[in-house]
């Protein structure tokens, strides 16, 4: 027999590659990062990602080198394990179960022991925690004997470092830095006052010790680098101070000879100082964006930094960037929605400031970035820099609108829209047109227009100065001097209407139709001739989202308000076709079919409805997909259709559907639904060809018919039955002969004559009056799918009694007045 | 490691004049080619036959130049004092002359000796031609006659005295032998016939008559004097068509393109104006380096000659078609460009071994030292006075870059009396350009917020904010009137458009849903 799973709920990517320091292996060839819930294993070289160590359940919270194995790494996570791996293999050695931790951030070796940052739940304190490690062979071990070495320590891990390989350890905290040394079992503590004279904050964040020497290099919030020597003396200890940056250091690192020092901060600039020369100091400038991490590889040629956009950094000794391993960025908000590239299927959103990423969502890649704004980026807190707040593609992709805006205190809000074309021979973007001030205010919303037959390209865009625009494509010759510019974009049409902002706009599929929401009406324009056909409204509150049905359902708009409705007009008798009350925040339309896809916020929680506009029962629903509530999503067209006959699962055969997670911390963003996975489970001797799938699909639609009363009441029609598609999806020749099949095939048809007469009876009453359907619509689809009780279904047949004696009526009535 | 993006410069729509088809055709000529005469070059005269020699009256001499000779092909030099007006025949043949002494001399074109000399004038003649038939000679003097001459016996056949004032132009009909007009100082122009004795037309054009041009059709008469062009109708009897005032000093010569679709006229002040000749508006205009005073098209517009009063005659020849294209081809072949595609366009052999180096991006000044951070310096240099007046937009732009990056405060402030009195200049030049103004308004509050405690020690920074006031309160004034002139139109075009009925599909929904609900009410039962 054939068996199904569920639609489940898959993360897809985007997980952070720099939520701590990247490890490099002793041949340089590899670097290892902890990234989710496994350790990505990169190419230093190439970019490419070789393998991923999987197997920890919680976020891998830090990687480091067997010192007696060079080909091992360790691993720890917050799930409380410690796993060691052979990463060459990708093959997983031990794992090592602290069942006392509860959570280890991050840890560092000694020569026999690791040790560990764990957080006591108990105490509510960080702890310093060796682990020793039993030399048994068993693949599962678990460690009891835990020594605490150092209590009291910062949550930061950069914070914590292992001296002259490992003499002793320094960790600081606050203002405090605490050196303990292991042979003499005594620690010594050094104090920093609170502020100095400038105002500037002695906090230290992050420390690092020299390989030789007896040096320990502390960096400040203020950008102050201490070097501390005479440390193993209570009172005769000295400093020196180092000062280049202008906002806190993050990361300190000594070269593995001890001749260089390299620091980085937010200014992303790698600095490096010669030790005991600290006014030579080298600079390897515009790294991108703020600095995390720096680490050097074992034999010193290769540093590589982590960047809070996501991205690793590997640079040939302080001299060329040799390659960036980039993970997906994701910066403060995604302000542009969540878009798929037509042309290359790639996932496009707000990457780096002022930039577009383009994720390739099948390889968990980033394809590139496109920059936007186009101007250099200061790095510096507190600056209002351009961002790129809305971006949309044309039907081919051979079209991209943003928007960027910047907004400072008390200036003019500064907005810029620009045209993208895609250059053939470069395959990316170039700038075609920029219009700066397209409006006055915020642009709130921005479609193009989809028609492919269409002869002209158009763009709208809505404004919260009480306009919208239509922006079109011109090539007028006389405009320019030379023949050389081609075309460019001017704009054709603004519209307005009483003076209310218009919220949202929205193209229907044909491109015939503009539907421009203006808070709680919704206008619908011809783009033709710019004439206003008709407006909608549907009283209390403002619109909040817009969609045009596709295929079939082109007829309906649906929408959504402040006040947790969902309507749905037609608009070839411009009135409400239903409506139900959900809180819905996003409203998606998949382009390749006619299904529509809800996001749902409720009780703290988001639920998925899959519906089509015509239909009053959704295709598919789900409960708490995710806490918190979905803002982002789109529908990717799959690159191969799938061939699913489930009911539930159909509406992916086409397209999957992607959503951000609410901003949680550490989890990947990137979620996506799956179709079932297909199970097959073969029973006795019988072959499992199409035909024993569509005649064992068949039995068991009939054993199923009987049970659900309602649902064979209210089936699809015969066309659109499963077993219909798969006699007509299976090829010819493997189908057994035609009179075999043929009495199976008139029963199909003939699924309860009465009820079949009936049905199209009831069809054809709704052409003059929509009134019962819409009322049973009106309902929440939910309540619709679990089925009515035997009650509903009476009056249902009441009603249909009552409306044909009313239909009687009408037919001999009017002959009766004739004559 | 990403390379430093260059400040963006906005780029503005330009308002300059729109390029026509006359600007290209006009503007298609190459470098001047410019001789040196012996004095003020009164007359140039085309010859009517291949290979178009033209005929250049200067001071005693009259030159004959090939059409591509930059030294004279022939010279006569018999004039016993100034020349004037030189001529060809229609045959190009002959060449004809006035001159200072009241003498006027006929020459051969291959000759040098004069072949025949008019007695008769009692002043200089600075008027000659010769009629349709080709034998007989018109000349105009400054004893107020014209007078006819017969080429093959030297006599005078006719004069005529009605002028009142100098005679220094006049044209033959080309399709009438007997037909001339002659124009004076006396502000008339008079038609004559040959057949009667007297004039049989008189135009008044209202000042000194400088020169005269007949359409090819001769329905049509140009006629220059003072600062005006006149059209005359000569088959409405003489009537005024249009009167053209272009030129800002003395119009001295006219001209028609070979077409017959455009006219050019010359002027004392330095101008030649190109006219269309169906609606008379200027559709081009030649700049010269000095007053002109005579002026000539080639056949088929090849080249165009201007005689000046520095004496120098200036020849433009059109380019032909294959140089107009080689133009763009060998500008990019100057030296400068050369240093930068070299090695470029190699392209590399086999077993080459290709070394690559990282191109060198070119900076402006002022992005090298926003590069650097030095704020106030790039400042300084964007506003050079080059850059302040002729690219204000690249001032603007590094003005707006400095906002951007939260340092014009910065960059404004510790400015002495020079610096700030050259920061307010530029404010005051450009603050109500619409395109600047967004930018340049928020420098200027910031200039005021940091310089407000010096203000009343320097006079000049005084006298520059005083009238950054009145600038402004004038703009504000000016816009005030402009949003009342817009609210002015839009009840204009709110009354004139006309009303329409919004469907009332609400209120129709709303009896549906009543109808619903009493049909539920029916169910109940």
């Amino acid at each position: 027999m054939v068996e199904h799973g569920d639609i489940r709920v898959v993360h897809r990517g985007g997980s952070k590659i720099n939520f701590r320091e990247p490890v490099i292996t002793h041949d340089s060839r590899y670097l290892l990062c902890a990234s989710g819930e496994c350790v990505k294993v990169f190419s230093t070289s190439t970019e490419e990602c070789i393998h991923d160590l999987r197997g920890h359940t919680g976020l891998v919270t830090g990687v480091l080198l067997k010192p007696s194995n060079h080909l091992q790494v360790y691993s720890c996570s917050a799930d409380g394990t410690v796993r060691l791996w052979d990463y060459t293999d990708g093959i997983l050695i031990k794992v090592q179960l602290d069942s006392c931790i509860v959570f280890a951030p991050v840890f560092a070796v000694s020569v026999i022991a690791v040790i560990i940052l764990v957080w006591k739940a108990g105490h509510n304190l960080f702890q310093l925690v060796a682990v020793d490690l039993p030399q048994s062979g068993d693949q599962l071990v678990e460690a009891r004997e835990l020594s605490a070495v150092l209590s009291d320590v910062s949550s930061n891990p950069a914070a914590i470092v292992f001296g002259r390989g490992g003499e002793y350890i320094a960790s600081a905290n606050g203002l405090h830095l605490e050196v303990y040394f292991f042979k003499k079992q005594k620690s010594y503590r050094f104090s920093l006052k609170e502020d100095n004279k400038k105002g500037g904050k002695n906090t230290v964040t992050c420390v690092a010790c020299h390989p030789k020497d007896d040096c320990i290099a502390t960096g400040h919030e203020d950008g102050k680098i201490r070097l501390w020597r005479n440390f193993n003396h209570k009172k005769e200890y000295t400093y020196s101070t180092l000062h280049w940056h202008h906002s806190a250091v993050s990361s300190l690192c000594f070269t593995p000879e001890g001749t260089n020092l390299l620091s980085g901060g937010m200014e992303s600039v790698l600095v490096q100082w010669r030790y005991n020369q600290e006014s030579e100091r080298d600079f390897l400038p515009r790294l991108g964006s703020a600095i995390t991490h720096i680490t050097v590889s074992p034999d010193g040629a290769l540093f590589c930094t982590s960047h809070s956009d996501n991205k690793i950094t590997i640079i040939q000794s302080c001299v060329k960037v040799s390659a960036v391993i980039q993970g997906l960025v994701k910066g403060e908000s995604v302000r542009t929605d969540m878009m798929v590239d037509p042309r290359s299927k790639s996932l496009v959103l707000n990457g780096k400031p002022g930039h577009l990423q383009f994720y390739s969502l099948p390889r968990d890649k980033l394809l590139y970035n496109l920059d936007i704004v186009q101007q250099e980026y200061i790095h510096e807190s507190g600056l209002e820099q351009f961002e790129v707040v809305k971006a949309a593609f044309d039907a081919s992709g051979s079209w991209l609108a943003t928007v960027e805006e910047r907004k400072q205190k008390d200036a003019e809000l500064e907005l810029n829209l620009k045209l993208w074309a895609f250059d053939e021979q470069t395959q990316s973007f170039v700038l075609n047109t920029t219009i700066s001030a397209p409006h006055e205010a915020r642009i709130t919303a921005m479609c193009f227009c989809h028609a492919t037959d269409s002869q002209t390209t158009m763009l709208v865009s809505t404004s919260k100065d009480g306009h919208f625009k239509a922006w079109q494509l011109v090539s007028d010759r006389a405009l320019y001097r030379k023949a050389e510019f081609g075309p460019s974009w001017s704009c054709d049409f603004v519209g307005a209407y009483h003076g209310l902002v218009p919220e949202c706009c929205c193209f229907s599929a044909d491109g015939s139709l503009l539907a421009v929401s203006f808070q709680e009406v919704v206008t619908v324009w011809s783009p033709a001739s710019w004439e206003l056909l008709t407006t909608l409204s549907q009283p209390p509150k403002a619109v909040r989202d817009l969609c045009f049905g596709r295929l079939s359902c082109s007829k309906y708009l649906l929408g959504t308000t402040a006040n947790n409705l969902l309507c749905c007009w037609n608009l070839l008798t411009c009135s409400l076709e239903w409506s139900t009350s959900m809180d819905i925040s996003l409203l998606l339309a998949d382009p390749l079919t006619e299904n529509m896809a809800a996001f749902c916020c409720q009780a703290g929680s988001t639920d998925l409805f899959v519906f089509k506009p015509s239909e009053p029962r959704p295709v598919f629903s789900q409960k708490a997909v995710c806490s918190g509530k979905v803002t982002r999503a789109v529908f990717a067209p799959r690159e191969e259709m799938l061939e699913s006959c489930e009911e539930s699962s159909q509406w992916l055969n086409h397209s999957q559907l992607y959503f951000l997670t609410p901003d949680l911390p550490v989890f990947p963003d990137i979620v996506i639904f799956l179709p079932p996975p297909f199970k097959l489970v073969i029973d006795d001797s019988v072959a499992m060809t199409p035909f024993y799938l569509l005649l064992g699909k068949h039995r068991q639609q009939e054993d199923a018919d009987p049970l659900s009363g309602l649902s064979a009441e209210r089936r699809p029609l015969p066309q659109c039955s499963v077993a219909i598609k798969e006699l007509l999806q299976t090829p010819a020749h493997v189908l057994p002969s035609t009179s075999f099949l043929c009495s199976m095939f008139v029963q199909s048809l003939l699924i309860s004559e009465t009820k079949h007469v009936e049905e199209e009876m009831e069809s054809e009453k709704e052409e003059e009056d929509s009134e019962g359907e819409m009322e049973s619509s009106t309902q929440r689809p939910e309540q619709a799918s679990l089925g009515g009780q035997a009650a509903p279904a009476l009056t249902k047949a009441q009603l249909r009694e009552l409306k044909r004696v009313k239909k009687l009526d009408h037919s001999w009535f009017p002959g009766l007045l004739h004559s | 490691m990403a390379s430093f993006k260059p400040t963006k410069v906005q780029v503005y729509p330009k308002l300059g004049e729109k390029v026509t088809q006359d600007t290209l055709y006009w503007k298609n000529y190459k470098a001047p080619v410019q001789i040196k005469e012996f004095g003020a070059i009164t007359n140039i005269d085309f010859s009517p036959v291949a290979p178009h020699n033209f005929a250049v009256t200067a001071f005693t001499r009259i030159h004959i130049y090939g059409p591509f000779s930059q030294e004279p092909v022939k010279t006569f030099t018999r004039f016993k004092d100034t020349a004037y007006c030189g001529r060809f025949r229609s045959d190009g043949q002959l060449l004809v002359a006035g001159c200072e002494d009241s003498v006027v001399r006929l020459f051969d074109v291959s000759g040098k000796v004069a072949l025949r000399m008019f007695k008769g004038h009692t002043k200089a003649v600075h008027i000659t031609d010769f009629t349709s038939d080709r034998y007989q000679i018109l000349t105009g003097s400054d004893d107020y006659t014209c007078r006819l001459w017969d080429i093959p016996n030297a006599t005078e056949l006719n004069t005529y005295q009605e002028h009142t004032d100098y005679i220094r132009c006049g044209v033959t009909s080309k399709l009438n032998r007997d037909l001339f007009i002659t124009g004076s100082y006396d502000h008339t122009l008079k038609l004559f016939d040959a057949r009667a004795d007297k004039s049989v037309m008189t135009m008044d054009h209202g000042q000194p008559v400088e020169s005269l041009l007949l359409y090819p059709s001769e329905g049509l008469l140009v006629s220059a004097g003072g600062r005006h062009v006149k059209v005359w109708d000569l088959l409405k009897g003489g009537q005024p068509l249009v009167s053209l005032k272009n030129h800002h000093k003395t119009v001295t010569c006219l001209c028609l393109s070979s077409s017959g679709h455009r006219l050019l006229s010359a002027s004392l002040d330095r101008h030649v104006k190109v006219y269309n000749t169906t609606n008379y508006k200027v559709v081009h205009n030649f700049d010269y380096a000095a007053s002109i005073l005579s002026l000539a098209l080639a056949p088929d517009d090849e080249s165009i000659v201007v005689g000046m009063t520095n004496s120098i005659l200036s020849i433009k020849h059109r380019k032909s078609l294959d140089e107009s294209k080689e133009i763009s081809g060998q500008q990019r072949r100057q030296p400068s460009y050369r240093v930068f595609v070299k090695g470029k366009n190699y392209v590399p052999k086999q077993d080459d071994y290709l070394v690559s180096k990282p191109v060198k991006q070119h900076l402006a000044k002022y992005d090298k030292q926003l590069k650097k951070f030095n704020v106030s310096k790039a400042l300084d240099t964007a506003l050079e006075t080059w850059t302040r007046l002729r690219k204000p937009e690249i001032t603007v732009a590094v003005i707006k870059e400095l906002d951007r990056r939260g340092t014009l405060k910065n960059a404004l402030a510790g400015r002495d009396e020079q610096g700030l009195a050259r920061l307010l200049n530029f404010l005051i030049g450009n603050v109500v350009d619409p395109r600047f103004a967004p930018v340049l308004v928020t420098a200027a509050e910031m200039i005021l917020d940091i310089y407000q405690s010096v203000i009343g020690q320097s006079s000049v920074v005084d006298r520059q904010l005083l009238r950054l006031q009145e600038l402004l309160e004038r703009e504000i004034d000016y816009q005030q009137d402009l949003l009342e002139v817009l609210g002015m139109l839009d009840t204009m075009f709110a009354s004139s458009l006309p009303r329409k009925e919004v469907n009332l599909h609400l209120s129709k929904r709303k009896t549906e849903s009543i109808n619903s609900d009493r049909e539920e009410d029916a169910v109940g039962q």
